[in-house]
């Protein structure tokens, strides 16, 4: 026999939503609002920027996607995606009015509850910025209360920098957006380069600084060095991991990275918790 | 000291029965009433778990001999109902099962509709489970109810799991329990714990179900007393006269070499020795397969498929065993992060024995043995962890 | 609902039992029949529908100059083509051929050799063409074939793990038939998706889906030889219906390499 448990919710339960807007974003990259059906799950549905949904369509496939839209209103929910597997080439031939089902919101989140009086610099390559896009958000509506923000987005051409349209609004609140391209094509007058490169030479008090990135494995692990170097502590570097989510409540073991289930425990993690794992090839 | 048997009617949880082969013929008909139960019989060259209808069905009389990469059963006179220890199944297989719906959804007029889940099977009932799979149920239940989120299929079939247990008599070559403080001795958790005697057993009262049971069988003619204390000291004695054997086992010409496991610092280990060439080396005879995964009782991993009818309109959720050896396992898009055999073997074992103790505050292990048995090239964790043991990191 | 796919099944060197698991998939057939359109398929049905079509199905092997021409057209008018079988995605049991001499086989069998149009060697059709997707076996297994189907009628990638076939053992409770009984078993290296049938039955898995990823041949049939297989059995297991594999091949050549030394 066996000690009662508290009977939690299905984890399995998957909730009914709509898509009501589709917006082209950069090529091959679309964002895809979402809102849920019924409307108590609606009111009760809370997330924190860095935490992710998992979409789902019956029969195509389920997929761990960050979402991408401000926590200020819950009730919509944006999920920006490039069509790669099964569930995003799908979307891909959706419109607007098709349903998904949403199980979420899952795993831990960016530190938003310690940014207060720090200065936070964003570091996104490509799509990471799209895990990062609510966060920024927050930091634009001062949510926060941190001092000051920089954001270092990297992407391949000009054309492929993520959420240009918002940099206006962003620039407005404050924030200073540094975009960097590998290859300075039409007529592109910032800088050409990698992300690091930037990192380099951006004003920072590595006393005061909190550092926010997600990219690839290689990237975070170099801009992490990097901020290092300038003195930034391991513990101030937070790092979004990307691993196979399945389950999404720790039980199905695919997306364990060391001793971390990256649904649970992260996908948000400080770089000192996991640096011993990051530096182990195929770990 | 002599006690005269009392009427069993008075005992409680923790007291011990005298259960004759009769008695215990009686406890699986009665348990069969509303359980579907299931024990140890040989089948197809091996001692497996399946249904039981009675004691004439269990393995008496045959005794494993196990190594890495064999399994093999041979008779013996002397051998009781469960002198054989454990086959390639566990209470895993029916807990966890190797497949199972989750969810199921329903498209009518273009709105999905997720279905409400069919109520379980009869409750099961497990004879014979040794203490290794006891602990692994401990293990299981803390992935599975225990880390925050509920499995509702397991919680269903853990809540009604009726365990008879046994304890060893004797341990096969591959085990190691005593190695990870998972037996030979049954630890609390069962119903009720059987230990095999000179033609009958002793029987502990393990929970308020057993004592329920043993309550329904007493009124039985079924034979059925208490122990006396000379009879409790012996039973129990059977269990620490195994451990202090497993311990002082030396490896001798001609037969399999006793395994152990020395556990000190294993995770601080592991974690050190994350690029050590051993994990090459053992590459170069590991499979892949997926074996020692799959048998393992306490792991857990699992992927979902989707498994639709061809108009897309009726979906089930299939949930499966999934295994770190394969390259789905890890599979992102652009490959598997873990796409070398050596670095996949090196997750199953750091996993096991190392990440959780992070994540459950217990080993994974619990020396079962199933693993180096099961493995078609006999590849032995207990080898491969001395081995990266005594030598110093690359 | 879209508009159908045309479907189209083709035949090469083969023995048409991947064909026939199509008519085989009974209660899902007509199921099939109501969501694709079989434009082409000679062994079901006489009424042939012209190219292109959306999937076609490839059976057999290349082993003669006719079909080399032929495969490529078949490949113009099929936008998915998907090869089926042994046969069609590793050459089949008849690229034993391949270890031998095409002539002394030729004129051993056939009364007028010079009649005899044909190539020296049995290769799978990728050797030829592109292939968008293969699926093992001998034959193959009908509740891949129906994944397979319904992944392209809904719109997502087939779901045929290329894990062994261990896998399917374990998960139908199969004792193992190399551990428990000693019988030189092809299954740890051997891709899922028969349901592990014959270890099922007490016999060894002997390769019919191929190799798994990863397949270590080496490790596995050097257990077998400590245990007593003779090389010479090795060498028949690895070399039957999917002998031209990569990784099987390499084996049974390695195998016979060495016990010639």
């Amino acid at each position: 026999m066996i000690s009662p448990v508290a009977q939690a919710t299905d984890p399995w339960r998957s909730h009914p939503a709509r898509i009501v807007r589709i917006a082209e974003e950069i090529g091959g990259v679309r964002s895809y609002d979402l809102v849920l059906d019924n409307t108590a799950v609606r009111a009760a549905y809370r997330f924190v920027p860095g935490q992710f949904n998992m979409l789902y369509l019956p029969g195509i496939g389920e997929a761990a996607i960050s979402i991408s839209s401000s926590m200020a209103t819950p009730d919509l929910l944006t999920h920006t995606v490039r069509s790669v597997g099964n569930v995003t080439a799908a979307l891909a031939r959706a419109k607007v009015g098709d349903p998904v089902l949403i199980r979420g919101p899952f795993g831990n989140p960016w530190p938003v509850d310690r940014l207060a009086d720090r200065d936070v610099v964003i570091v996104a390559g490509g799509l990471g910025l799209a895990s990062q896009r609510s966060l920024i958000d927050a930091l634009a509506r001062h949510a926060t209360a941190c001092r000051s923000t920089a954001v270092i987005h990297g992407a391949k051409r000009p054309a492929d920098l993520l959420f240009q349209s918002e940099y206006a609004a962003w620039k407005a609140a404050g924030i200073d957006m540094h975009p960097i391209v590998d290859v300075g094509e039409g007529g592109w007058s910032g800088p050409v380069g990698l992300v690091t490169k930037l990192l380099d030479t951006l004003p920072l008090d590595p006393q005061s600084t909190t550092l926010l990135c997600c990219g690839p494995d290689r990237m975070m692990t170099a801009v992490a060095e990097k901020a290092f170097a300038r003195g930034v502590p391991a513990d101030e570097v937070y790092l979004s991991l990307e691993r196979n989510m399945s389950c999404a409540v720790a039980h199905c073991g695919l997306c364990q990275f060391g001793p971390l289930f990256v649904c649970r425990d992260g996908p948000v993690f400080s770089f000192d918790r996991i640096a011993q794992f990051l530096a182990v090839p195929q770990c | 000291m002599v006690v005269s048997p009392s009427p069993i009617s008075e005992r409680n949880i923790g007291d011990w029965l005298r259960l004759p082969p009769a008695g215990l013929q009686l406890l699986i008909e009665t348990l069969a009433e509303n359980h579907r139960v299931v024990g140890p019989q040989v089948a197809d060259g091996a001692v497996v778990y399946r249904d039981l209808r009675g004691i004439a069905e269990l393995p008496v009389g045959w005794l494993d001999e196990q190594d890495g990469g064999r399994y093999r059963l041979h008779q013996d006179p002397t051998a009781g109902f469960f002198d054989h220890v454990v086959g390639p199944h566990s209470l895993k297989n029916f807990l966890f099962p190797a497949r199972e719906t989750v969810a199921s959804f329903v498209r009518t007029d273009g709105e999905w509709v997720q279905q409400t889940h069919a109520p379980e099977d009869r409750p099961l009932a497990v004879i014979g489970v040794r203490a290794c799979d006891m602990a692994a149920l401990r293990i299981q239940d803390k992935v599975f109810l225990g880390s925050g989120h509920v499995d509702p299929g397991y919680q269903a079939r853990r809540q009604r799991l009726f365990t008879v247990a046994v304890n060893c008599r004797r341990a096969a070559a591959t085990c190691f329990c005593h190695s990870m403080a998972c037996g030979p001795a049954v630890e609390p958790g069962f119903d009720l714990a059987l230990t095999e005697r000179d033609g009958w057993f002793a029987c502990q009262i393990g929970s308020p179900a057993g004592h329920a049971l043993i309550q329904r069988l007493a009124t039985a003619d079924a034979g059925i007393v208490s122990c006396t204390v000379e009879e409790v000291d012996a039973a129990k004695q059977v269990s620490i006269d195994l451990e202090a054997s497993m311990h002082a086992r030396q490896p001798e010409a001609g037969a399999p070499r006793p395994r152990s496991l020395d556990t000190h610092g294993i995770r601080d280990l592991l974690y050190a020795q994350m690029e050590h060439p051993r994990w090459e080396e053992v590459a170069t005879r590991c499979l892949s397969c997926t074996n020692c995964t799959l048998v393992c009782p306490t792991c857990f991993c699992s992927s979902v498929t989707e498994v639709a009818d061809l108009s897309g309109d009726h979906v089930e959720r299939e949930r499966h065993w999934a295994s770190c050896f394969t390259l789905d396992h890890a599979r992102m898009h652009g490959g598997s992060v873990r796409s070398s055999t050596a670095s996949r073997y090196r997750q199953w074992v750091t996993h096991k024995l190392a990440g959780w103790i992070d994540q459950f505050d217990s080993s994974g292990c619990t020396g079962c043995g199933r693993c180096i048995t099961w493995c078609p090239v006999g590849i032995d964790l207990t080898e491969e962890v001395a081995a990266l043991r005594h030598s110093d990191p690359p | 609902m879209a508009a159908h796919l045309r479907l189209g099944v083709f035949k090469f060197a083969s023995c048409d039992g991947c064909q026939l698991q199509l008519l085989d998939a009974q209660g899902k057939l007509l199921e099939i029949a109501r969501h694709l359109d079989i434009a082409h398929f000679p062994e079901a049905r006489s009424a042939v529908g012209e190219g292109p079509y959306d999937i076609g199905l490839v059976e057999g092997s290349i082993t003669t100059p006719a079909d080399a021409e032929r495969i490529q057209e078949i490949r113009r008018q099929c936008r998915y083509l998907v090869t089926i079988g042994a046969c069609a995605t590793s050459g089949g049991i008849q690229a034993l051929r391949n270890w031998g001499q095409i002539d002394s086989f030729v004129s051993a069998v056939y009364a007028t050799p010079a009649f005899i149009s044909t190539l020296a060697t049995s290769t799978p059709i990728a050797d030829h063409v592109p292939v968008d997707f293969e699926l093992r076996g001998c034959p193959i297994d009908v509740r891949q074939l129906v994944e397979l189907i319904t992944s392209f009628v809904l719109g997502r990638k087939p779901r045929v793990p290329s894990t062994s076939v261990c896998v399917e053992c374990k998960a139908r409770g199969t004792v193992c038939v190399a551990v428990a009984q000693g019988i030189p078993c092809l299954g740890p290296v051997t891709q899922a998706g028969c349901g592990a049938i014959c270890p099922a039955h007490g016999r060894e898995c002997f390769g019919c889906f191929g190799p798994s990823e990863p397949a270590n041949l080496v490790s596995l049939t050097g257990q077998y030889e400590r245990q007593g297989t003779p090389p010479e059995q090795l060498i028949r297991l690895t070399r039957s219906f999917n002998a031209q594999s990569p990784a099987f091949r390499a084996e049974s050549d390695r195998l016979e390499g060495a016990s010639h030394e």
